[in-house]
This record gives C-alpha cells, sequence and structure tokens, in this order.
C-alpha cells in the first residue's frame, strides 16, 4: 500500500515546478494572458520539448507510456502554475479520444504531432441546448462518398479557438439524448464550412462556440459506437480536472496561510486569531479531503479488477468533493485576504476563477452528486 | 501509487473474517447487541477475543500482543466492523496498558498486564475534573506523600464506566511548579479503597455511562505509582501518540450507512420508498462522500505508518472528520426512522419500532460526546494550527 507519487512522477513535477518559478512568474503570465491567442506557443514548444506533451500518450506513438496517475501528478503541478496552455483540450481531451478510439494508423499519424507540439487538437461535445447532458446531440453527420458531411452548432468548445483539428460529436442514430447512436469525427479546424466565434472564460482560456455547415470530416471509430470511448476519455478527463483543482487548492491555501502570518491588524499578526485559524485548518481538511478522495480514485482506477460502476462512483464522488472543496477554499482564501482578495493585481483571484470554472464545465456540484445518487441508490 | 493488500494480507483478512463468522454469533452476539448486560457480554466477548490471542493488536508481543502490521490491525478493524461486533473497551486494554508496558516497573507489568488481558481487572480513566476539561494541565487532585502511601484527595469526572471499575489509572497533582504540567503523576488506584465516592451522572441519552469519582484522604501504596513523580504529564503525552489508526471509525460508520439504506428501503413515503427520494439521497451521498474520502485520508496515514513513520497531527483531521460523520450518521438513522426515534423505552409497551427508535436516539444523543472526548474538535483544530499549519 502506497498513497505516494512515485520517483519518476515527484522528477515530472519537480521539473513543471523549476520552469514555472524560472518563466512563469504570475506576471509573466498576465502578459500572455493578454496576448491574441492567450497563450503562449514559445511556451508550449518548451513543454514539448520537456516532454509534458507525451505524458499520456502509449509508447508505440512516441509517448511516455503514462497512467492516470502520471497524468495526475503532471496536472496538479499545472494548477499549481495557474497555467493558460491548452494541455487540458488538446492533450487530454483530443489525444485521450484517439487513443481510447484506437485508430491505430490516425493515431500514429497525429499523434506524434500532438507529442512535438505542432499540432493543436480539440474535441468539440457540447451543445448549448443541452446544459451538462454530453449526448443530448442535434449535429447530424450524412454521408458523403468516403467522408461524412457534419452540420450543427457546438459551443464552449475548450481549445476550439485555435485547434488544427478538431473530433465533433454528431448524432447518426438514436434518440436526441440516447448514448447509443453518437458517432466521432475528425474534421480540419479550417476546413470548409466550419465557422468559430472565440471567447474569453473567466479564468482566461479562449474558447469557442462553433458552425458546421457541411463541414467534410471522416468517421472515428465505429458508427454509432461513440458513446464508450467517448465516457472513457471523459473519465479520464475528469480526473485530471480533479488532480489540477487539488493543485490549486494546495497553492490557495498555502498563500492564504503565508498572508495572514504577515498581515498586521490590532497590533499583531492575524494568523494569531483562533477564529481565522480555526478556518484555515477547515480549508486545509477540505483540501486533504480532495487530495485523499483523488488518490484513492488514481489507486482503484488503476486497477483492473475495479468494476465500471465503481469507477463511475468514485468519479462522481471526487468531482461533487471537489466542487465543495473548491468552493469552501476559494471563498475562504478571498475572505482571509480582505479587501486585497477582491484585487485583480492578486494573484488570488484568480486561481479562485480557474477553479470555479473546473467546477463548472461539464457539470457541477449537484450534476456530479445526481450521478453519484443514481449509481449508488438508484 | 497501490492500494492492494499483500497475498499474506488478503490470507489474514479470510482468517479474521472467518473467525468473526463462527465466534460473534449466537446468544453471545445478542447479548452483546442488546447493551443490557454492558459488564458480563463485554468480558465474555473479550475472553473469546483473548483466547484466540487478538484481544490486544497494539501490545508489544511479550505481553500477549499480536505483532500485527498497521495494516493488519486495520484489516482486523474493518472486518470486526463489518461483522458487527462492538470495539474492545478501551480503559485497560489501549489506554493504561500502553503507559505500564512503556513506562511501569516489571512488576506493575506482572501484577496489571495479565489481568487486563483475562478481563479480571476492569479499568476507568481519570483525567478529567471539574476544573479541567479540555485545559487538562489544570487538574487539582493531590496526591501527598505519607510514607510509603499517597493520600489522594479531590475529583475526577465524565468518569466512563467507573461504576463497574476495578481500577482508575489517574494523573494527579504531586507539586507545584511554573509550568503546570510539571508536577503532575501518573498513578494507578484501587476503586475499592476507602474514601472512593462515585456519583452517577445521568446524561442526555437516559443511561448511566458517565460519573464524578470523589477521592476523600484515599490512601494509595506509593508502588502504584508509573514511573518518575511529577513526570506523569510526559507519559500521558505518550499514550496519546499511541492513539489507534482506527481513530477515524471508517469501518463502523461504513456499517451504520449500511444499515441506514436498509432502512430507508423499508420506508414508505407518499411517492414511494424513502431511499427513491431525491432529496434523501443527497442526504446520504453528502455523507458517504465524505466517507469514501475519510478512508483514503486514514489509508494514506496507515500507508505512512507502515513506511516507518509515526501518526503525526493528521491523526486530529482523522478525529474531527470521523466524529463529524458518526454524528451525521446519527442523525440521519434516526431522521430515517422518523417519529419513532423520540420514544422512550417502555417496559408495559415495546415492540420492534419503538426499540429501534430508541436506539438511534440514544446513539445520537450519547453521540454528542464524540466531538467532545479524547481532546474536542476545537483543541484538535489548535493541534493542527500548530502543528501542520505551524501558527
Amino acid at each position: 500500500m502506497n498513497f505516494e507519487y512515485n520517483e519518476e512522477q515527484v522528477l515530472l513535477k519537480e521539473s513543471v515546478a523549476r520552469w514555472v518559478q524560472d518563466t512563469y512568474s504570475f506576471d509573466q503570465r498576465h502578459v500572455i494572458s493578454q496576448s491574441d491567442e492567450g497563450f503562449s506557443r514559445d511556451n508550449w514548444s518548451t513543454f514539448a520539448e520537456l516532454g509534458w506533451l507525451s505524458v499520456p500518450f502509449s509508447e508505440e506513438f512516441g509517448g511516455f507510456g503514462g497512467s492516470v496517475v502520471d497524468v495526475s501528478a503532471i496536472m496538479q503541478e499545472f494548477g499549481n502554475a495557474l497555467l493558460l496552455e491548452p494541455v487540458f483540450p488538446s492533450v487530454i481531451m483530443f489525444g485521450g479520444l484517439l487513443e481510447k478510439v484506437g485508430h491505430t494508423e490516425l493515431n500514429t499519424e497525429i499523434i506524434p504531432q500532438i507529442i512535438d507540439g505542432s499540432l493543436l487538437g480539440s474535441v468539440a461535445m457540447y451543445e448549448a441546448h443541452a446544459r451538462f447532458d454530453m449526448c443530448n446531440i442535434t449535429t447530424t453527420a450524412t454521408v458523403d462518398g468516403d467522408n461524412y458531411l457534419l452540420s450543427g452548432s457546438k459551443s464552449f468548445v475548450l481549445g476550439g479557438a485555435h485547434a488544427d483539428k478538431i473530433i465533433v460529436l454528431a448524432r447518426t442514430s438514436g434518440e436526441q439524448s440516447a448514448e447509443q447512436g453518437i458517432s466521432l469525427f475528425l474534421i480540419d479546424g479550417n476546413a470548409k464550412g466550419v465557422s468559430k466565434r472565440n471567447y474569453v472564460l473567466m479564468d482566461g482560456q479562449q474558447v469557442a462556440d462553433i458552425e458546421f455547415d457541411k463541414a467534410s470530416g471522416i468517421l472515428l471509430g465505429e458508427l454509432d459506437g461513440g458513446y464508450a470511448p467517448i465516457s472513457a476519455m471523459m473519465q479520464d478527463a475528469h480526473v485530471a480536472l480533479c488532480a489540477e483543482a487539488v493543485g490549486i487548492m494546495e497553492k490557495l491555501n498555502k498563500t492564504t496561510l503565508e498572508y495572514t502570518k504577515t498581515r498586521k491588524q490590532f497590533g499583531t499578526v492575524i494568523s494569531s486569531f483562533q477564529a481565522l485559524q480555526h478556518r484555515m485548518v477547515d480549508t486545509f481538511m477540505s483540501q486533504e479531503q480532495a487530495k485523499s478522495l483523488l488518490v484513492g480514485t488514481l489507486c482503484e482506477l488503476s486497477d483492473e479488477t475495479t468494476s465500471p460502476e465503481r469507477a463511475v462512483k468514485l468519479v462522481n464522488a471526487l468531482r461533487t468533493l471537489v466542487a465543495k472543496a473548491g468552493k469552501h477554499i476559494g471563498d475562504e482564501a478571498i475572505q482571509l485576504h480582505g479587501g486585497m482578495g477582491l484585487t485583480d493585481e492578486l494573484d488570488v483571484g484568480h486561481y479562485v476563477k480557474r477553479l470555479m470554472m473546473i467546477n463548472l464545465i461539464f457539470g457541477n456540484g449537484d450534476f456530479f452528486q445526481n450521478q453519484f445518487n443514481q449509481v449508488a441508490y438508484g | 501509487m497501490d492500494n492492494s493488500f499483500s497475498a499474506q494480507d488478503l490470507e489474514f483478512q479470510a482468517e479474521v473474517r472467518d473467525f468473526f463468522a463462527t465466534e460473534f454469533v449466537g446468544e453471545l452476539r445478542d447479548r452483546v447487541n442488546s447493551g443490557t448486560d454492558i459488564k458480563g457480554a463485554a468480558c465474555d466477548w473479550q475472553n473469546k477475543l483473548n483466547d484466540k490471542g487478538w484481544l490486544a493488536p497494539d501490545w508489544p508481543v511479550e505481553h500477549g500482543g499480536t505483532g500485527w502490521t498497521p495494516v493488519q490491525k486495520f484489516i482486523f478493524e474493518t472486518e470486526r466492523a463489518n461483522a458487527g461486533a462492538p470495539d474492545t473497551v478501551p480503559f485497560g486494554l489501549t489506554m493504561v496498558a500502553p503507559v505500564i508496558f512503556t513506562f511501569g516497573n516489571d512488576e506493575q507489568k506482572a501484577r496489571f498486564l495479565p489481568r487486563i488481558l483475562t478481563s479480571e481487572d476492569w479499568w476507568c480513566q481519570g483525567y478529567s475534573e471539574p476544573g479541567a476539561g479540555s485545559d487538562l494541565a489544570a487538574l487539582q487532585t493531590k496526591a501527598v506523600r505519607d510514607g510509603d502511601d499517597y493520600i489522594v484527595n479531590g475529583a475526577k469526572i465524565w468518569t466512563t464506566y467507573a461504576q463497574y471499575a476495578d481500577w482508575i489509572f489517574c494523573l494527579v497533582r504531586t507539586g507545584n511548579f511554573e509550568r503546570r504540567q510539571q508536577g503532575i503523576s501518573f498513578i494507578l488506584i484501587d476503586m475499592t479503597s476507602p474514601g472512593i465516592t462515585v456519583n452517577p451522572i445521568p446524561t442526555i441519552d437516559s443511561a448511566h455511562t458517565l460519573n464524578e469519582v470523589v477521592f476523600e484522604n484515599v490512601r494509595v501504596p506509593a508502588k502504584n505509582l508509573i514511573g518518575e513523580e511529577n513526570q506523569g504529564w510526559t507519559y500521558a503525552k505518550a499514550l496519546l501518540a499511541h492513539e489507534r489508526t482506527s481513530i477515524a471509525g471508517v469501518p463502523d460508520s461504513r456499517r451504520w450507512l449500511t444499515e441506514i439504506i436498509e432502512l430507508a428501503k423499508e420506508q414508505t413515503t407518499a411517492n414511494g420508498k424513502l431511499i427513491d427520494d431525491p432529496q434523501y439521497q443527497t442526504r446520504l451521498s453528502d455523507i458517504e462522500i465524505e466517507l469514501m474520502a475519510l478512508e483514503y485520508m486514514e489509508l494514506r496515514v496507515l500507508a505512512s505508518m507502515s513506511a516507518g513513520q509515526t501518526p503525526g497531527p493528521e491523526s486530529s483531521l482523522l478525529k474531527i472528520k470521523g466524529t463529524e460523520i458518526q454524528q451525521s450518521l446519527q442523525e440521519l438513522r434516526m431522521q430515517t426512522i422518523g417519529a419513532y426515534s423520540v420514544s422512550l423505552p417502555q417496559d408495559e409497551y415495546q415492540n420492534d419500532l419503538h426499540q429501534r427508535g430508541s436506539g438511534a436516539r440514544r446513539e445520537y444523543m450519547y453521540g454528542r460526546a464524540a466531538t467532545i472526548y479524547g481532546g474536542s474538535n476545537e483543541v484538535q483544530r489548535n493541534v493542527i494550527a500548530k502543528a501542520v499549519l505551524g501558527l
């Protein structure tokens, strides 16, 4: 029994931490966030050189062959760094989905380009009317020779603003919200019939609403069989986001604790007040709860004897807990910083906003708790 | 990262499971669960464990311990709770015994330890006083040396099961120093000594668990002093570090949760079964999700212990979360049972519904103690603030 990151994972985390310390100060990050694309292509090349973009991919495609635990290690550190670069949409989601579909020929061509930093990808899943239901799909695909023509609109596409390749979820049969009848199509980001409207989220990342008007794409995997790979990828993606969230929680708690040790009021440092001490113990406890359930989830997901029901239960429990812990820690970080917590100048609010973003995409706490209830008591 | 048990551990798990399935059964099981003959039933059950050699997992092997690893202890605790068996009574086995085998002399070890294992001696704990609760070092019960004896005067309070006890282990003041923690001694007192009065303290669960123990010129042989005079605080603190990993109470909470779910499947509402009510499900999962996290919080501590580290202030986290969850479950059980939870036991008219409700009520009411004893949860927060956050 062991719940620590192994030596290799610690080295990976440390390499990220070192890079952040040297080149990714909060001021530098701010400059990048104001740039046209909202992230740095130079940094992206550096990530490729350092091998960070290869972590989850199989060795046969030039990847590091990393497990969910390896991904978690690096995501936790990225959370700590409040990274703007699109690792999550491009590597975890797009790359992850390619691997789950398992089209060897395509993967041999595309995944090495993700790893070397030359290709950005994105998955266009959710539609505006569907709230958090990823199966509620009206985008259509009609046969066009060897290809398909896609029509419909996707909203809130993470990484969509700059994607060279996009995987689109379309309904090819079944009811509007059915799991069966979803198919995946790979299209070029600048294909004819693709129009994007880019916009910025509260955490600084650029996303896109994308219209498809008879845009040509190729079928990925089996017709009507897209649900299995997409839900497998999303399971990994949820856990990766939770790892990032835990990294943010640790950072916020640390920053807040340090601040109260230096901030003086009533003639003394405010960390000497028991009312504040107990609140910081409670936020520490929330962090440790989230971290504990994260490591538990990582262990059980790595174990092939874990049943699919148990995996679903764990992931939804984790996202529910991370939503609660994130709200608790974020609120307290701002409150304990007092007026400073409200300033844009301080990094605290930016970490809080990223945490809020994580806890409002692909579902919120209530949504995940409902999902949990269905598996546990339904 | 890896949460799996080794092959040996799995084998051990099967052996423990089998033991509970064959030994914790029938009349004994009913008697232990009924709560009517608390001392007799507990002693009988503990004798079964002792016969097997499994009564004192935390003791050194030379004194009758099991030599189990932290993981094996965890497995035992889990199987015990799953079988619905109670935890052992802690005062002798896990509270005074570690002090005796760590700081006592050979004569004390030979005299007291075997009788704890055989349940011939029932112990209680004399720490808190009317004027010394969370601030234990404020204690004032005095022991004054008189020839080969100490003369003890004062009062101890919240003494669980003092009415059954043969012995009490006490922290007493033997000297006055600038640092209050100095001048405290650890002494063992025979409850049959003249001058001891046990006054029951009825509690809000309508039961008799707690007592005040008053000492009036009680003569205690000096050979009952543990270690050196005025060093008792150090011994008592060392005992706290001995705190078991099972402090979080995860396996018991897990079993309660399962029982509550079963109850909710029986309860009918206007719209079907209670378990299908979305609001009820959310109350359940609020607790279950925290329990899942606590399980891994405990396993993380366990794994670091297995790696040779001593459990530090993390056990305060486990205590806070563990007791909060226990109390949430006690409340949910009452809410699940409904109105019968407020019924008091009646002599003439008593059916299953009353009994179940009454049990839930008792557990809830006495369960309030869990966040108060063993260092209140506020004191635990102080511990974490100091030791973990450096405040």
